[in-house]
This record gives structure tokens, C-alpha cells and sequence, in this order.
């Protein structure tokens, strides 16, 4: 399991790096953390002519706050984020879900940008991303643009990034009073990709539900936006009837394939079991 | 393509010749003669390789060479203070944490960072941290006795 | 190990420094005159291998080494019409590249080298076996997903894997069997053509009469069980290094191997060569658990390939190579029945199963007759009948691994006293007692042959009473059974699941010791085990240790090496502590009359005079009036100022292979305590207690390290490992992202007793243990999930016991109570 040849090239700066990929195109891949890609590169999935090394470009790390967003760099570690004062304040639910990505040797070198641009649906930054409404900051030679993680995600491992653009940053929307939130997901054990997953975030008051969001891992070839259990729980007080419509909307919202374990059937209704179980963890 | 990469592992400078699709794994092992570092999966689950790397715990498998470049890298061969065991290595030994001793050095150095570190891990965090790194002999059970002792024992020198 | 030092030898300093340095800290010194042997001393293998200085075969460097790359068989059933090796011939680095047809001109098969049955057990059991032989690359056909069909040797691996791309595959896909039964279907296409079906074997072992036992049984139940395919997976993947010495026309083969020995034998066949020009070393081992335990095409490729290219050659199996390639294991359909009466005591007991073997049979009847043989468990089962079949399918061979069948007997007949229980509303611990053989029964004799041909005798020990403590661990039953009750009133849903087995150890047909003295004082002792990580440097020197009144620090073992010692056998089946402490024991007892005689003609005194004394031999009640260990091996060199007795010939040296009268039986209960999470399927173990029986503990430390290691891999094949197939033949756990090895959180903390009944069968009254804390964790947490959902009738059968099969079962009971 040794990967096969390619160039290496150690980009300095972001302009150095995307002229290398307009010119290599398809043939090249950005290397950051590198998790998920060497492993594919090992077990030879993946053969990339070039594999351009972006991590050791300046100011594409770290967390910020502006008037308006919590700006997380791609290149920012999965254990950074785990770490983070300014997300645990301003968005609780990345905090939250980062334990649950690997185990700390993986979460010190992957980056929430190449997960993002990965999009594996059983990952747990897209989901979360899809739930709190971020956006991706994309870059090219030709300028910048920003794009919904709700749009981002167009099919298994299909984005809407082009092979000469890179992602340089992830911007949360800030709220005055950031919602509440709850991350959990089955994995068959500790550190494993996910069979499923709920990122739900949401306001209480006086037992009512408000400003519903909920992504889910694993539950289609895209994170997903559950919008039909949203709209069931929004403004409503989480009774077992609420919840019941909630659990039947799930059956519009999702889409899961099986995997080696666990039928989509099955999928469906661990979903259900883990809406429930979050609800009632939000509204504790 | 070989080409010239520099590697600092347990203090010491390494000049080797690499393609740059050599992994760190291999380089340690077939490039600067460290054989501590074992390879168990070459594709990042069973933590047999893991090595410190500007102190944090990291896939050896899952990096290359040339990445490493610039960085501190530890080894299990420097963890030992010369002739003196390392308190974890002492307390593997105590308490039987290892028996075919492949997946040794993946959990020492994994242990190593959590325990030198300033706040001293609590036991569902040892194990929610231990749970990284495969060993198939010992159930686990007498590493994460180790690690625990070592931890008390670190910090009572 | 010399030869491997050699390759490393910058730095070789520092590796004696720490060495030095480190001995200190497992040195032992305990009070005087107390044995060795049932002290917890620390493992003199953990120093090297705590520093990074152990030795595996991939760390083995031997100047101009070359570095092999296999190509596989992408496919589980095809002919082969043309392996294209051109392009690989031509890539970088590449110096040779081989396929099955070039092989079969330049290397003819040899004849069938499976392990001798012994004669006793062919003319006692009725059966009939046809074993394939593999070659060591496939020829006309590939037969399961992963086979070897070319092979690329180059400067590097990473520049043999780029070559082994090149090779093109022209094959012409056949239907693969990926069902056992289906594949013994009359028009079932036949894996192996010389074999007129896809049967490879069969047999049939009987006690007493169960067909009338069994019709006029007041109670019968049947069931289908499975026990699902699973493997060893060791940390360290195979491996095989070799090389050819021109000047003596002599191999050495390094392999990440259990049975040197074995080895050794079957490429003298294959190579052409004498035993004798062939040395074969297992360096340090990372893990077997059998899964290394007979000899793979590999280690028999490997050192012809390093003679054709004339540089030494090394291949080390890389994961997704083990898992399609290095043997899986289990795989049993069980149809099993049995009749009781109204106490719940087995009159009769029926089986016949199924053992799907894969492509190959690489040691023939050994497993399933294992399960057979171990069907009766630690009952007194007067009436019993069982049958195996061994079928052939396009998957991984089946071999052995800790517990080499004994785990699908276990799940097969204590699912059938828990069953028992249900049926008569009993407690599943109270039908256990009172249907298994008491201490006052002992020895029991079982009537049924054991694999050696001799015919089973339970040679001691208190079954019920490890039942009792295992229960009592967790905290006793009625305890149990308030907590649970308490536990369902708050809609929490525990279980108790009970596993008791027996388990033949130590078995032949010989394992052999070889003790020396030198001028130093020191023992030296080689010996035909090879161990994989059970501390048997460590376990040996306490035995010799005690049979020469040294410290342990003074002996020196080497295992694993044919150098060392002419004949071996190696170390499966829980066998290397009773056999070869058997042979140390005999060895040394030889070897002291001439110490003895020796120090006697020094001391000028009579043999009978003399005894061993803080290392040195000395006149009984005599103080001061010694000679060392040292001072007798001096005299005994040969030479013209030799202090020997006359006539007495030079040397301090004994070799005794110890030949077993037959296996000794270790037993054991496990009880789980289990948490079912209904809604989710997910099975959370909260206690888990073992009470076992290996005799003489020699260490208890490292017995304890045994008896959990091996039980938390038998909770992983209960819980999440399994080799799955589709039905095409393709394995769908080929990584370790599929395949899910338990971690430090998904094992329970366990409780271990020890209940010790010396071995009469061996001078030191050890019985093995390696293999037993695999053999119940399955059917004990498969009962404990029963329990646990016993409102619900739900029975589980078949393993692993999967999250959604739970779901779907109490999903169904549901649904059906409503």
C-alpha cells in the first residue's frame, strides 16, 4: 500500500497555488491535512500527477470574528476548532460535533477545509455547515466568490467547487444570542465515520421551539437539511405528537443508502431515535 | 523524483534522499534506521505508527516525508532519557501493557503527549484517547492502567 | 539472532546501552527458596520492544535486499486465459517477474505436505478427506478475491507495487460460490476439478445410541446456529524475508511465522533442498493467534524467488493483502437438536454442521474436528452423535485461529442449555449445573476421540464451581435478578449470559527442549516454540530457573530458530507451555545426574550426597561445601586436564522431546451482564467475569494478560468483526474501516479467577491457556442479549450479533404482540 509517483509542490502563497491548479487541472490535487487523501493515495483510489501542498500558506489558519461572522480558515485543524474560546461561544455546535470527527491524531492534522471540499455525506463539518447556514469562501485566479453550504453540496463527493478553485475560508453568520445546539451520531465505535447524525440547533422558550435548524450525517449522498422536521418542530412545543410528525417528516427530509452494517430502513429509523433523543437534549 | 529532505527527529537532523511520495513512516523506518515505528494499516486507523510531531500525536502513515519537513518530529527511540526508561515505558512494563509489542510505540508516543501534557487527563478522556491506537493482544485494559500510572507517576517527579 | 543484527549494525551501540541499562529494571529477586514458577515476574522481552529495538521481519536490512509485490486476484472465480507480465518486466527497478505457469515449469508441485493424521484417529473415525493442494501461485483458475497470481520483485516495494500495476489480467470470470450449502448443490459449478464435488471433506464421531435416546426424550428443541466468519488479525501482517548462500547452497527464511519447524520441512520439499541447508527463524512475531500457524505460499515463494534473482528478497504482507489473503476462520452452519428430560438433563444431543472452508484447505480436518470433539462441553451428555462436512466456496481459506472450533461448538451447546432453561422455565445456571460432570466424576471419561486418536478422558477439575465463581463475580445471581427487575421498571433492559466450555490443550504430537550449561554458568535452552507475544522468554526462564536453583536472569532461551534445535513442532493450539515446560523439566532431570556426577568427582563425594543450593551444587547439610554451576562446566569440557568422572563422555548438554500421553483439559465459565439499547440495537457489556482452570499457573500476570487478550477478541467477534462477502465473492471488510477491531472503549472491564487443578498429565501440572478466552465470549453475550430481551422471545442464533438485527427483531415481537 504505497502510493504511486507524483510532483510535489509546496506552495508559499495562494496565488502560487492556484496557478498551479489552473495549470494542472484535474491532474492535481490540494494536499492540506491530508487525512482522508493519503490513505486514498496509499491504498492507490487516487493518482494524482501533483499533489500541491497548501498548508504552509500564510493566513489561511485560524479563527476570527467580524461585525458579522465567525470566520474559520480552511486550513484551521479539526482540533483547533475542538479547542476554540471564540466556537464555543459563537457557534457551540462545531464544539461540540469535533469530538466525534476520528480520534485526536487525525483531528490534529485534518482541516475543516478539506472536509468541506471532500464532502464526504458521513463527515460531520458538512452537516454541521448545511445546519448553521454557513457559507464557503472560494477562490480563483479570476477573484473570489462565497457560496451557501446549503447549495455547496451537490451530490456524493460532488461540490460546487472547480478543480482550480480553493476553499480559504468558512464564515458562520453571527447571532446575538446563538442558538442552543445539540450533536450526536452513532458510529458503530468511538472515532468511526458515522452511521448517522443530527446537528440541531434551535431557541427555547418557554418550552417552545424557535429558529430550528437540523443537519444530518449520513443520511444522503449530500449532508441534509431536514427541512420537513423543522418546519414540523418550529414554534411548537416538542410534545410526543410534535415529535411524532417531526419523526414522520424525516421520511421526506432523507434519503440514506445502506452500507455493510445497516440497511437505509435501519438508517431511517436511527434517524428518528436520534431526532427524538436531541430534542430532548435541546430542551433540557 | 528523489530529492534532498531534512528531518529533525528526537533532536537529532536526518539528511536523506526521498521521492516525495515516501511517507514519513518509511522514511523513519528505511531512511533514518528508526525501526521503532511500525506500520499496522497504512491507512490511519490502527495508530501503530504514530509518532509526536511538533508535540502532537500524528498518523505516520498518513503524512509524507517531505511534509515533515521543519518539524520536530518524536520517536519512540527518544523516549527514553538515554539510559533511563521513559516513566511510561517503565510503567508498560509493570503493569504487562504489552505483549507482541507491535502496536507499542504507536501508544506510547499517543500516551506520551496526553501525559506531558500540563492538565493531566482524566479517565474517560485517557480512554476516549487511547481508543485511537489498535491492539489486538492485551484488551487494552493493562494500557490504560499504564498510562494512568504513568501520568500520577510524571508528575510526582 | 546475528543475522539480523547485521543489518543494522549503526546502531547497535546504542541499542546495547539501553539494554544494559534497562536489564535492571526487570530483574527479580524474590525471597529465597520460593519458587519461580506462580510468581508474577515482569517479561524480559518488554525492554526491547518498549525502546523501539524489537526486531520484526519488515526491520530486517540485509544489503542489496530486494522488495516484492503481489498481484492479486481482483475476482472470486475465473479461469485464467493469460497473465501479461511485459509492461511490469519493463517498469523501473523491476528484476524479475513471475506468474503460476512460469512457476509450475521452474518449481513442480511436490506432494501433498498437510500435517499426518495420526493412524489411531484414521481407523477410529469414519471419514473421508480430499485436500487440494495450493500452488504457491494460481495456475489455471483463481479461486477467491485476493489469490496470488503474479509476483514482482524490484529495488523497492513502492517500485514493485508500480510494476505490479502493469501486469494485465485476462481472465474469464466463473460463478462464484459464496454459499456453503449452495455450493454442494448438484449442479453447483466445482471449485476444485480434481475433486468431484465442492465436499472436501466429511466425518462422523458417535457415543451411546441418540437415535432411540433422542425419540423417547420427553423433550426435544432444534435449532439452526451459525457462527459467522471471523479472523486473527494480527497488528503485524505477515511477512518473509530469505536468502541464498551460494558457497553453502543454503537458504535462510525469515517469516513472521508460528511453526519454524513446519516450515523448514515444507521447503526442503518445495526448494528441493536437505532439511539441514535450511534455517528458518520467526524474529520477533507481532501477533498470531494462529492466524500464522501453518505454512502459506508465501514463506515457500519468497526464498525461491530470493535464489532465482540471487539478492535477498523480502515481502511484507500489507493490510489489505491479510485481509483477502491470510487465512479467516469459524464459518460453521450448525444443525444441532437435543432431547431432555423434565429436569432439564440432556439425554441426547445431534449435529451436524457444515464448515465453509473457502478456497483452500490448508489443514484439513483440524478445525471442525475440534468443534466436534468439543461439542459436549463440560456435560455429561451420555448420548451423542456428530457430523461435519468441509465445502468449498471462492473465499479466503479457513484456517485456525484461537480457538480453532471450539468457539462454534461453545455457541451451539450453550445456546441449547440456555434454550433448555427457556423451555422448562429453569434458570439457565441451574440446568448448566445440573447437567455438567462433577469434581467427584473425575477423571470423566467423554468416549469420543480426541484429534491424537486417544479417546477423551476430562483429566480433573470443578466445572461447576468455576459456574459458580464467574456468577459470583458479576455479583451473584438473585442479586442479578432484583437489579434486572429494578432496571426493566425503569425501561432499562439487562441480561445475563453464561459461557462455559472445555477445552483440550497441550496437544502432541511433541515439542522438544534442548538444555545447556556453559564454563559461564549460564543455562541456555532452545526449543521448537515460537512465540507471538505470550512472554515465553520470560515464563521458560522462571521454569528452568526453578529446575536448576538459578535466578531466571541466568538463562538464555532461543525459540524460533531450527538452528537451534533439530526438531520442533511450533506453537498452535495452546500447547507450547504444557509440552515444552515437560521437555525443560525432562531435559534438566537428565542433565543433573551428570551435573551431579561431575560435581560429585570434584566435591569427592557420592552422588546421592548432593543437591542444588542458590546455583551451585552442593553436599546436603554441609555449608560452604559447593561448586558452581560454572566450576561443572568446566570440568566437563573435553580436553587433557578434563575433572570428569572416567568413562563419562564431555559436554553439558540434554535434548528430550516430550511425546504427551494425550491433551489436558483446561476449562472455564464466562458471565457477561449486558445493557440492550432497544430503539438503537446497541449492546453495552457492564460486567464481565471469567473463572478458569489452566493447573499450575506459571505467571500470573502474563496467564491473566492471556485470558483477557483473547476474551476481548472474542467480544469483538460477538460484537462488530466479521469477514463479510457479497454474493459475488467480493470482500466488503478488506480495510480496517470495515473490519472493526474493538478499542480501549468498547471493551468492559474483566474480572479473572483462578481456579488451579494441577495437570496430572505433565511433570509440572500446566494445562494450556493461550486460546481459551476466545472460545465463550460470543454464546455468553448472545445468551446475555437473549436474557435481556426475553419478554420478547427473541433468539439469537447466529453471530455476530449485529445492532440492527436486534432492532429488527424487537421490531418484529413487537409487532407480532400487538
Amino acid at each position: 500500500m504505497k502510493p504511486s509517483p507524483f510532483d510535489y509542490v509546496r506552495a508559499t502563497n495562494l496565488t502560487e497555488a492556484l496557478a498551479l491548479l489552473e495549470r494542472h487541472g484535474e491532474q492535481a490535487q490540494i494536499l492540506a491535512g491530508g487525512q482522508t487523501l493519503i490513505a486514498t493515495l496509499n491504498m492507490r483510489l487516487s493518482a494524482p500527477d501533483w499533489l500541491i501542498d497548501i498548508t504552509r500558506i500564510p493566513g489561511l489558519s485560524g479563527i476570527t470574528l467580524t461585525e458579522t461572522h465567525l470566520v474559520i480558515g480552511a486550513l484551521t485543524t479539526h482540533r483547533e476548532i475542538e479547542r476554540s474560546a471564540l466556537v464555543a461561544q459563537y457557534a457551540p455546535l462545531l464544539g461540540q460535533a469535533a469530538p466525534h470527527i476520528a480520534h485526536a491524531a487525525i483531528r490534529n492534522s485534518g482541516t475543516i477545509g478539506g472536509s468541506i471540499a471532500f464532502a464526504d455525506p458521513a463527515a460531520e463539518w458538512p452537516a454541521c455547515c448545511v445546519a448553521l447556514d454557513a457559507r464557503f469562501v472560494i477562490q480563483a485566479l479570476s477573484g473570489e466568490r462565497r457560496v451557501s453550504a446549503r447549495t455547496f453540496f451537490r451530490g456524493l463527493y460532488d461540490t460546487d467547487r472547480a478543480a482550480h478553485e480553493i476553499i480559504t475560508a468558512i464564515e458562520i453568520p453571527r447571532e446575538r444570542a446563538p442558538r442552543r445546539s445539540v450533536f450526536m451520531e452513532l458510529a458503530r465505535r468511538h472515532g468511526d465515520y458515522a452511521i448517522v447524525g443530527v446537528a440541531l440547533l434551535g431557541r427555547v422558550d418557554q418550552g417552545r421551539l424557535s429558529d430550528v435548524a437540523i443537519g444530518y450525517v449520513g443520511a444522503g449522498a449530500t449532508p441534509l437539511l431536514a427541512q420537513g422536521a423543522m418546519a414540523a418542530l418550529e414554534g411548537q412545543a416538542a410534545d410526543a405528537d410534535v415529535l411524532a410528525r417531526a419523526k414522520a417528516a424525516l421520511a421526506q427530509d432523507l434519503d440514506p443508502s445502506g452500507d455493510l452494517y445497516n440497511s437505509p430502513a435501519t438508517k431511517r429509523h436511527l434517524a428518528a431515535v436520534l431526532l427524538e433523543r436531541a430534542v430532548k437534549q435541546l430542551l433540557a | 523524483m528523489k530529492q534532498p529532505i531534512t528531518l529533525q527527529v528526537n533532536q537529532n537532523t536526518y539528511d536523506i534522499e526521498a521521492e516525495p511520495r515516501r511517507t514519513l513512516a518509511d522514511a523513519l523506518r528505511e531512511d533514518c534506521g528508526l525501526t521503532g515505528t511500525h506500520l499496522g494499516c497504512e491507512h490511519g486507523v490502527c495508530g501503530a505508527c504514530t509518532v509526536i510531531v511538533d508535540g502532537d500525536p500524528m498518523r505516520a502513515c498518513l503524512m509524507f516525508a517531505v511534509q515533515a519537513e521543519g518539524r520536530a518530529i518524536r520517536t519512540v527511540e527518544g523516549l527514553a532519557a538515554g539510559a533511563t526508561l521513559h516513566p511510561l515505558q517503565q510503567a508498560f512494563i509493570d503493569h504487562h501493557a504489552l505483549q507482541c509489542g507491535f502496536c507499542t510505540a504507536g501508544f506510547l508516543m499517543l500516551a506520551t503527549s496526553l501525559i506531558e501534557r500540563a492538565d493531566p487527563p482524566d479517565d474517560q478522556e485517557l480512554l476516549d484517547a487511547l481508543s485511537s491506537n489498535l491492539c489486538r493482544c492485551t484488551g487494552y485494559k493493562n494500557i490504560v492502567n499504564a498510562v494512568r500510572a504513568a501520568s500520577v507517576a510524571l508528575r510526582q517527579r | 539472532m546475528t543475522s539480523l543484527d547485521g543489518g543494522m549494525g549503526h546502531y547497535t551501540d546504542r541499542l546495547l546501552h539501553c539494554e544494559n541499562a534497562v536489564s535492571a529494571s526487570f530483574a527479580f529477586h524474590p525471597v529465597d527458596g520460593q519458587p519461580f514458577v506462580g510468581q508474577s515476574i515482569p517479561r524480559r522481552e518488554d525492554a526491547r520492544l518498549l525502546i523501539g529495538r524489537g526486531q520484526y521481519i519488515n526491520d530486517l536490512a540485509l544489503p542489496g535486499m530486494l522488495h516484492v509485490a503481489f498481484v492479486r486476484s481482483p475476482v472470486a472465480h475465473a479461469r485464467i486465459v493469460n497473465v501479461d507480465l511485459s509492461a511490469a518486466e519493463r517498469a523501473p527497478g523491476v528484476h524479475l517477474a513471475v506468474c503460476g505457469a512460469d512457476l509450475l515449469r521452474a518449481l513442480p508441485p511436490v506432494q501433498d505436505q498437510q500435517l499426518p493424521l495420526p493412524a489411531k484417529w484414521k481407523t477410529t473415525v469414519s471419514h473421508k478427506i480430499f485436500d487440494p493442494r495450493q500452488p504457491l501461485l494460481a495456475i489455471d483458475r483463481v479461486r477467491h478475491v485476493g489469490e496470488a497470481v503474479a509476483v514482482v520483485i524490484a529495488e523497492s516495494r513502492y517500485l514493485a507495487e508500480d510494476a505490479a500495476e502493469r501486469v494485465v489480467l485476462e481472465l474469464e470470470s466463473l460463478p462464484a460460490q459464496v454459499d456453503p450449502e449452495a455450493a454442494l448443490a448438484a449442479d453447483a459449478v466445482v471449485i476444485h476439478q480434481n475433486a468431484s464435488s465442492n465436499q472436501l471433506a466429511e466425518f462422523a464421531i458417535a457415543k451411546g445410541d441418540v437415535e432411540s435416546a433422542m425419540a423417547s426424550a420427553p423433550h426435544r428443541i432444534k435449532r439452526r446456529f451459525y457462527h459467522h466468519r471471523y479472523a486473527a488479525v494480527p497488528m503485524e501482517c505477515r511477512g518473509v524475508a530469505a536468502q541464498f548462500d551460494e558457497r553453502t547452497g543454503s537458504y535462510t527464511i525469515w517469516s513472521s511465522t508460528q511453526v519454524v519447524h513446519w516450515l523448514r520441512r515444507e521447503a526442503s520439499q518445495t526448494l528441493g533442498v536437505p532439511e539441514a541447508r535450511i534455517h528458518c527463524i520467526a524474529p520477533d512475531v507481532g501477533g498470531g493467534f494462529g492466524g500464522k500457524g501453518h505454512v502459506y505460499p508465501e514463506d515457500l515463494l519468497i526464498p525461491f524467488l530470493a535464489h532465482q534473482v540471487r539478492r535477498p528478497v523480502k515481502w511484507i504482507e500489507d493490510r489489505r493483502e491479510h485481509q483477502q489473503s491470510a487465512c479467516h476462520s469459524r464459518d460453521q452452519i450448525h444443525d444441532a437438536e437435543v432431547g431432555f428430560d423434565n429436569e432439564g438433563r440432556v439425554l441426547a444431543l445431534r449435529d451436524a454442521f457444515i464448515m465453509d472452508c473457502g478456497a483452500w484447505n490448508p489443514v484439513g480436518v483440524g478445525i471442525p474436528y475440534n468443534t466436534a470433539s468439543h461439542l459436549c462441553g463440560p456435560y455429561d451428555v451420555p448420548n451423542a452423535a456428530i457430523s461435519a462436512r468441509v465445502v468449498a466456496t471462492n473465499k479466503v481459506p479457513n484456517a485456525p485461529y484461537r480457538g480453532a472450533g471450539r468457539p462454534e461448538a461453545a455457541l451451539v451447546t450453550e445456546r441449547l442449555m440456555d434454550l433448555i432453561a427457556h423451555t422448562l422455565g429453569l434458570e439457565p445456571m441451574e440446568v448448566r449445573r445440573r447437567n455438567m460432570v462433577s469434581a467427584q466424576q473425575m477423571p470423566y471419561p467423554v468416549h469420543l476421540p480426541y484429534r491424537d486418536g486417544v479417546s477423551i478422558v476430562y483429566d480433573g477439575g470443578d466445572y461447576p464451581g468455576a459456574l459458580q465463581k464467574a456468577v459470583d463475580a458479576i455479583g451473584g445471581l438473585p442479586a442479578f435478578r432484583a437489579e434486572q427487575a429494578a432496571a426493566r421498571a425503569q425501561g432499562r433492559y439487562l441480561g445475563l449470559g453464561l459461557g462455559s466450555y472445555t477445552e483440550g490443550t497441550g496437544v502432541g504430537p511433541f515439542e522438544g527442549a534442548s538444555v545447556r550449561i556453559d564454563p559461564s554458568g549460564r543455562l541456555y535452552v532452545a526449543a521448537g516454540s515460537c512465540p507471538q507475544g505470550q512472554g515465553m522468554e520470560t515464563i521458560f526462564a522462571q521454569i528452568t530457573a526453578d529446575q536448576w536453583q538459578v535466578k531466571p536472569e541466568q538463562v538464555m532461551l532461543t525459540l524460533a530458530d531450527t538452528g537451534a534445535i533439530s526438531m520442533g513442532f511450533g506453537t498452535v493450539a495452546s500447547r507450547s507451555t504444557v509440552n515444552l515446560s515437560a521437555a525443560i523439566h525432562e531435559a534438566s532431570t537428565r542433565l543433573r545426574k551428570k551435573v551431579f556426577a561431575i560435581a560429585a568427582n570434584l566435591l569427592e563425594c557420592a552422588d546421592e550426597d548432593l543437591e542444588l543450593r542458590n546455583g551451585t551444587v552442593a553436599i546436603k547439610g554441609v555449608p560452604g561445601k559447593s561448586v558452581s554451576l560454572a566450576d561443572v562446566a568446566r570440568a566437563s569440557r573435553p580436553g587433557w586436564d578434563s575433572k570428569r568422572p572416567a568413562g563419562m563422555d564431555a559436554g553439558l548438554e540434554e535434548t528430550y522431546y516430550w511425546e504427551p500421553s494425550t491433551v489436558t483439559w483446561s476449562y472455564a465459565s464466562h458471565a457477561a451482564v449486558v445493557e440492550v439499547d432497544l430503539a438503537l440495537g446497541r449492546v453495552k457489556i457492564l460486567r464481565y467475569a471469567i473463572a478458569h482452570d489452566c493447573g499450575v499457573v506459571v505467571n500470573p500476570m502474563l496467564a491473566e494478560g492471556q485470558i483477557i487478550g483473547g476474551a476481548v477478541q472474542g467480544i469483538g467477534g460477538g460484537l462488530m468483526e466479521e469477514m463479510a462477502y457479497d454474493s459475488e465473492g467480493q470482500l466488503l471488510s478488506g480495510s480496517f474501516m470495515d473490519y472493526l477491531l474493538p478499542t480501549a472503549s468498547d471493551v468492559p472491564s474483566i474480572t479473572v479467577i483462578h481456579q488451579e487443578t494441577p495437570s496430572t498429565l505433565n511433570p509440572l501440572g500446566v494445562k494450556g491457556l493461550g486460546e481459551g478466552g476466545a472460545i465463550s465470549p460470543p454464546v455468553a453475550l448472545a445468551n446475555a442479549v437473549c436474557d435481556a430481551l426475553s419478554e420478547y422471545g427473541i433468539e439469537i442464533n447466529s453471530t455476530p450479533i449485529r445492532p440492527e438485527a436486534i432492532w429488527q427483531a424487537v421490531k418484529t415481537a413487537r409487532a407480532s404482540h400487538a
